[in-house]
């Protein structure tokens, strides 16, 4: 693809230089100069293929994108991007990107996306913004946001009177982790996610797959934590690759997990290993806990989980020897089965009991820059609550549920009339959505979708506003609370392509022909983050040349030695019991409930992720397309040999429910037990306008009808499905 | 069990999924080349012998065909080359590890050497073609310079023949990353199947029966070195390493079995020797049958152990991904 | 002869791929074509397993038999080096080298039609920076450096740790050494 652009403004060149063409056999072969010698140009971004948000430097050689590389000030990267972020000038040169503004349209009996102006797109949308809010009223217009340009929408909304949002993280990936956290400790776990792993003596991972799954910070300290000899245990079915890097793998049967959170629990207690100052010190609530988890010793588990009682005592006893610098993670997409609150809650009770929270190794305390926001003024708070309509049945849950957004924009009887959808997918994001989605799509009176890519959700919509990739355009500065607080600045290295725009010029507009204009009181977002930097003793044209600004901690990483400390929480202390929990009507303490049973020839559906793609957001990314084309269903080689299925082989799979997917590569592997299959997520689109992964591998979300509701927050548990095999 | 796969997508044209860089222009020319060798040797060895009266087509007007067929064999190289305009930088240096700059220079001297045979005798085999050349004072210089000194154009053609003939197996053979090809086998099978390829060019093209007759004898005793030669090459696999036996398998058991034992050995060695028995035992028979088949044996040698060689390898990986997804980027 | 070597720790690669991506966009190879590339290897029978990660590419073998086979001496050595490069004015593109290497290293460079390959990014080494996919790797399992110098990291490494090379029967001599 650089190829043909260099050859066409060489030909280009020489053709207007009067078509002499110079004899290139005698001088030598033209082959590609060296890299880095011409013409260089060096602009600092903020990568946004993944959500770690790591700082880099997009180089230009002679006008056409040649690389970027990690920022070395920069704390989430230390100065290496992953191999997403390495790859995101395909993002930008992806000839399948959205260019301009589309409009729903009835042509020739058919309907069909139309090309608009932006002065069109936003007068369409506007004026139905506007009657939306005389018909039914200002608080029903709903946002479904992901990424970084969701906040200047957010603030759209606000401004027009709704506080009806939601990101899919919460409901369809970190919820309950937050939840849990939130409840036992009065502060969630937070992104990027508080663990001190480069500090760990002892890291336990369950069902997490770092290394797979390729947050870089997260990869980077848990591999300083095996360079230091750190006790590595993972909980997984699958030898992943985590697993690989182990001294203690636990193949544990899928659905499980809590019984051994719980004969751990057990273990630490009855034996004393606990950190017993600590839990004295910060902690209410060890007498129910070790009245609950009596039964729970790890005979029992073994039942349970299939996992040796001996390897259970263990690792309970290496994680209590390397404690308080033992880290039991807390994973990061956890929705699963449906109690994932609840396994949570063992995960932040666990590692109460060994003293890590706040601890060297453990979870260190977050720290953000005190930047202040741009001086606007601030909307008034709706007088209606959403929440009591649309999800009281949650309380707990902090924020929107995603899927409750969506199933209140559907049927007649819907209170969302408008909905705008942010940088998210939601027929590859949210489970068993289809029928849900179609139905809001015929319901409400407006749908807006704004992309950088023609997903899926596109098809849905009345109107598509096509927002130029993170390397076009500034955001606002990341300033994620971290170990080391950091400023880093995103700025454009490309003139936006086609007739894209940012979130924040689409949102100003919107607001400005709604008449609130007000609340976005500038006129070019490099003002606001200029404005902001100056206020903490820098300025935009130092980050421009900077790209991160590293400022001193004014709060200690770590509890110090018996601080005294007052938690967030109802008792001001660590909550091993949950009164909170116990109010509302559920499980004060983490109950394991057995998981389903597949019918005969029927398997497990395990799904996860791969280092070459962030879910279904990169699967056309040409460079990442290169790296992982399609994704391949991983099966046993005694399941294979009784299905007579080969490596190279495709298949469908078939669920439970009959659902059947795309055709999928097979790959025979000893790294998967016979109980259950795995793919990575992301493929298997049907947008046609993704000419490259169109029709490629599998979706596994399609396949996900069998959704476990976490009664707790609203979590959409997706690990509950079994598949059989389909011979093409 | 052990599973080796790529998990990064790695298709490489004409290297992925196995490698398949030479196709038929490379057996082509090799064919020819040995073909080219056996002629000019042929040739030599009559003059030399002294037995030019009893083979008078191969002694003298075979030759002609030598220059032409080597042509034919070097267009087909420059038709395989990638980077065609740079062909010429074959001769702008001389790689002494290489066997290819090797063949490249033999080639260069293999065609004066040729011509030279050619001329010593045209006067005697194509006089209107003689009196041609004649017509031109360095033509006629070269021409009587040939004939005055047959024995010593004959020796250097002998020397230059067996070169060009060896040349094309080494350059094989030298390819150690190629299990099948690594053996020293190859060179004397080669050559011996360059001189047989030309007997059959003499069984087909000489008039004479008796000239006919004796080459048919000769091709026997060629032909039955040449499976001597091969039976030698496939113990060698054999009772070799690991990837050596990997490599036998791909013409006892695998995807190449059948073209090598029924095409080349059976239709290409094994018939027409038992066809050219047949033959010097007095029975009447179709007598272009054997030399056809064999020049067709002698192809079909250079094209399987062309095929069969590119497939045989050290390493082993099974991709993970369909390979083909990737022409989407191309 | 300066002996390059790249050294990876198999220990902690975990197979990401990075270095595949940084390649292509440090050396703008084509779309569609690969300098270097991942291996997994898993071993055993679950769950019972063993799985190594390797990151390949051209050896840059000390005898390099692509260089010995190329009859324009345009694969060569550089400097005085064992980092083997090609020189696209001299190719041919008679693929004998892509045919002498027993490891698969080499490809065709579409549409131009010289052979290319992993060059161990000596345009960056002659400014004393480590190859892309070296500086790329986030879980810095990648090293590279002199042998010749025994205090340089990659010679630390191999006289402190178990190492492997990839096919050392072949005899080419690579130097690129896997940590186990």
């Amino acid at each position: 693809m650089r190829l043909n652009r260099r050859e066409f403004i060489k030909l280009s060149g020489l053709l207007a230089a009067g078509g002499i063409v110079p004899p290139a056999l005698l001088s030598g072969c033209s082959s590609r100069r060296l890299p880095g010698t011409g013409k260089l140009t060096a602009t600092p971004t903020v990568c946004d293929i993944c959500f770690w948000k790591c700082a880099g430097t997009v180089h230009v050689e002679d006008g056409l994108p040649w690389k970027v590389v990690g920022n070395d000030d920069d704390p989430h990267s230390t100065g290496r991007l992953c191999t997403r972020g390495t790859g995101g000038l395909g993002a930008y040169e992806d000839r399948d990107r959205l260019r301009q503004p589309l409009l729903r349209v009835h042509q020739n009996g058919k309907q069909t996306f139309k090309p608009v102006s932006w002065d069109e797109a936003f007068g369409f949308i506007a004026g139905k913004m506007q009657t939306i809010a005389e018909k039914h009223g200002r608080d029903r217009l709903a946002l479904l946001a992901h990424g970084s340009g969701g906040s200047h929408f957010e603030r759209l909304l606000k401004a027009y009177g709704s506080h009806a949002y939601a990101h899919p993280s919460f409901a369809q990936c970190r919820g309950p982790r937050e939840v849990a956290f939130g409840l036992t400790y009065g502060e969630g776990v937070g992104s990027p996610d508080r663990t001190d792993m480069e500090h760990s003596r002892c890291v336990v991972l369950v069902g997490s797959h770092i290394g797979e799954n390729l947050h870089n910070g997260q990869v980077q300290t848990l591999i300083d934590a095996i360079n230091q000899d750190a006790t590595l245990i993972t909980v997984d079915p699958r030898f992943s690759v985590a697993a690989g890097k182990s001294k203690y793998w636990l193949p544990i049967k899928p659905g499980t997990d809590i019984a051994l959170l719980l004969a751990w629990i057990n273990v630490l207690i009855n034996e004393g290993l606990y950190d017993k100052d600590y839990v004295a010190r910060y902690t209410v609530g060890l007498d129910q806990l070790t009245q609950h988890v009596q039964p729970f010793n790890p005979e029992w588990a073994y039942l349970e989980t299939g996992l040796d009682p001996e390897l259970i005592r263990d690792t309970a006893y290496a994680m209590a020897a390397s404690a308080p610098a033992t880290l039991v993670h807390p994973g990061r997409h956890v929705t699963w089965y449906g109690d994932d609150t609840q396994r949570e809650r063992a995960i932040a009770i666990l590692n109460a009991l060994l003293g890590s929270w706040g601890r060297k190794g453990g979870f260190y305390i977050q720290e953000k820059v005190d930047l202040p926001a741009y001086p606007a003024p601030q909307p008034a708070k709706p007088e209606t609550d959403w929440k009591a309509v649309v999800q009281p049945e949650f309380p707990l849950a902090p924020t929107g549920i995603s899927q409750k957004i969506l199933q209140a924009c559907a049927g007649p009887e819907a209170y969302f009339k408008g909905l705008f959808v942010y940088g998210t997918n939601l027929p590859h994001t949210i489970p068993d959505i289809k029928a849900t989605l179609e139905a809001a799509a015929d319901n409400l009176d407006l749908f807006v979708v704004i992309d950088t890519l023609p997903a899926e959700i596109t098809g849905y919509a009345d109107v598509v506003l096509p927002e130029c990739t993170y390397l076009e355009r500034y955001d606002d500065l990341r300033n994620s609370p971290e170990r080391v607080p950091s400023l880093a600045l995103r700025m454009p290295a490309f003139e936006p392509s086609h007739d894209t725009r940012p979130a924040w010029w689409m949102a100003r507009q919107l607001a400005v022909r709604l008449e609130l204009g007000e609340y976005f009181p500038w006129d070019d977002y490099a003002d606001v983050l200029d404005w902001q930097l100056k206020q903490v003793g820098s300025s935009l044209e130092e980050m421009q040349a900077s790209g991160v600004k590293r400022y001193p901690r004014k709060t200690p990483l770590y509890f110090a030695d018996r601080q005294d400390i007052r938690f967030q929480t109802p008792s001001g202390k660590i909550e091993l019991y949950s009164r909170t929990l116990a109010e509302h009507g559920y499980d004060p303490l983490p109950v394991y409930t057995a998981p389903e049973k597949p019918a005969e020839n029927y398997y497990r559906l395990n799904y996860g992720r791969g280092p070459a793609h962030t879910f279904g957001r990169t699967t056309n990314n040409p460079l990442l397309f290169e790296l992982m084309p399609e994704n391949a269903v991983w099966v046993n080689p005694r399941v294979a040999s009784q299905w007579q299925l080969k490596n190279g082989d495709y298949v469908q799979l078939k669920n439970q429910d009959g659902v059947i997917s795309n055709r999928v590569r097979v790959r025979v592997t000893e790294r998967t037990g016979a109980n259950a299959v795995f793919m990575v997520h992301g493929f298997g689109h049907t947008a046609r306008g993704l000419r490259l992964t169109s029709g490629v591998g599998a979706d596994d979300a399609g396949l996900m009808t069998n959704v476990k509701l976490d009664p707790i927050m609203g979590g959409t548990g997706m690990r509950a499905n079994f598949v059989t095999f389909v011979k093409a | 069990m052990i599973e080796e796969i790529l998990i990064t997508a790695r298709s490489n044209p004409k290297v992925d999924p196995g490698l398949g860089i030479w196709s038929w222009e490379i057996p082509l020319y090799l064919f020819l080349g040995g073909l080219t060798a056996g002629i000019m040797c042929f040739a030599a060895l009559i003059i030399l012998l002294r037995k030019e009266d009893q083979a008078p087509w191969a002694a003298r007007k075979m030759v002609i065909w030598a220059p032409v067929l080597l042509t034919v064999g070097m267009g087909a190289l420059f038709l395989d080359l990638e980077h065609k305009l740079y062909v010429y930088r074959f001769y702008t240096t001389f790689q002494i590890s290489s066997p290819m700059s090797w063949g490249s220079w033999i080639l260069l001297l293999v065609y004066p050497a040729s011509i030279l045979l050619i001329l010593c005798s045209i006067r005697d085999a194509y006089p209107r073609l003689a009196g041609l050349v004649d017509r031109f004072s360095i033509g006629h210089w070269i021409t009587t310079y040939a004939c005055s000194h047959r024995q010593q154009v004959a020796q250097w053609s002998l020397i230059l023949g067996v070169f060009l003939g060896f040349y094309t197996g080494i350059l094989l053979s030298a390819f150690s990353a190629r299990p099948f090809w690594n053996t020293g086998f190859l060179a004397p099978l080669f050559l011996t199947s360059g001189l047989s390829s030309a007997a059959a060019l003499v069984v087909l093209g000489s008039r004479s029966p008796s000239e006919r007759l004796m080459f048919v004898r000769y091709d026997i005793g060629l032909i039955s070195l040449e499976l001597a030669l091969i039976a030698l090459l496939l113990v060698n696999l054999a009772t070799g390493t690991a990837v050596q036996l990997e490599a036998l398998s791909h013409v006892t058991s695998g995807d190449f079995a059948i073209s090598f034992w029924l095409y080349f050995v059976c239709l290409g060695l094994l018939v027409p020797v038992a066809l050219n028995y047949l033959e010097i035992s007095g029975r009447r028979i179709w007598v272009f049958v054997s030399p056809v088949l064999v020049l067709y044996g002698g192809y079909m040698l250079r094209l399987i152990t062309v095929e069969v060689g590119q497939v045989s390898r050290w390493t082993s990986y099974t991709q993970s991904f369909d390979p083909a997804l990737l022409d989407l980027l191309r | 002869m300066a002996q390059y070597a790249m050294v990876i720790d198999t220990k902690t690669c975990i197979g990401c791929g990075d270095c595949v991506v940084a390649c292509k966009t440090e050396n703008n190879v084509p779309a569609g074509l690969n300098r270097d590339w991942v291996v997994e290897a898993t071993r055993g029978t679950y769950p019972n397993l063993t799985t190594e990660f390797r990151s390949e590419r051209c050896n840059h073998c000390s005898h390099a038999t692509c260089v010995y086979t190329c009859p324009t001496g345009a694969s060569h050595y550089w400097r005085d080096s064992n980092i083997v490069l090609v020189d696209a004015s001299k190719c041919t593109g008679c693929k004998a080298c892509i045919a002498a290497c027993p490891y698969d290293a080499r490809l065709i460079m579409h549409p131009d039609g010289y052979i290319d390959k992993c060059t161990f990014c000596h345009h960056r080494v002659e400014q004393g920076l480590d190859p892309a996919c070296v500086s790329t790797c986030p879980t810095r399992c990648m090293h590279f450096g002199v042998l010749d110098d025994p205090n340089t990291p990659v010679s630390r490494l191999l006289q402190s740790r178990d190492y492997k090379v990839l096919l050392p029967e072949t005899g080419n001599q690579p130097n690129v050494y896997y940590l186990v």
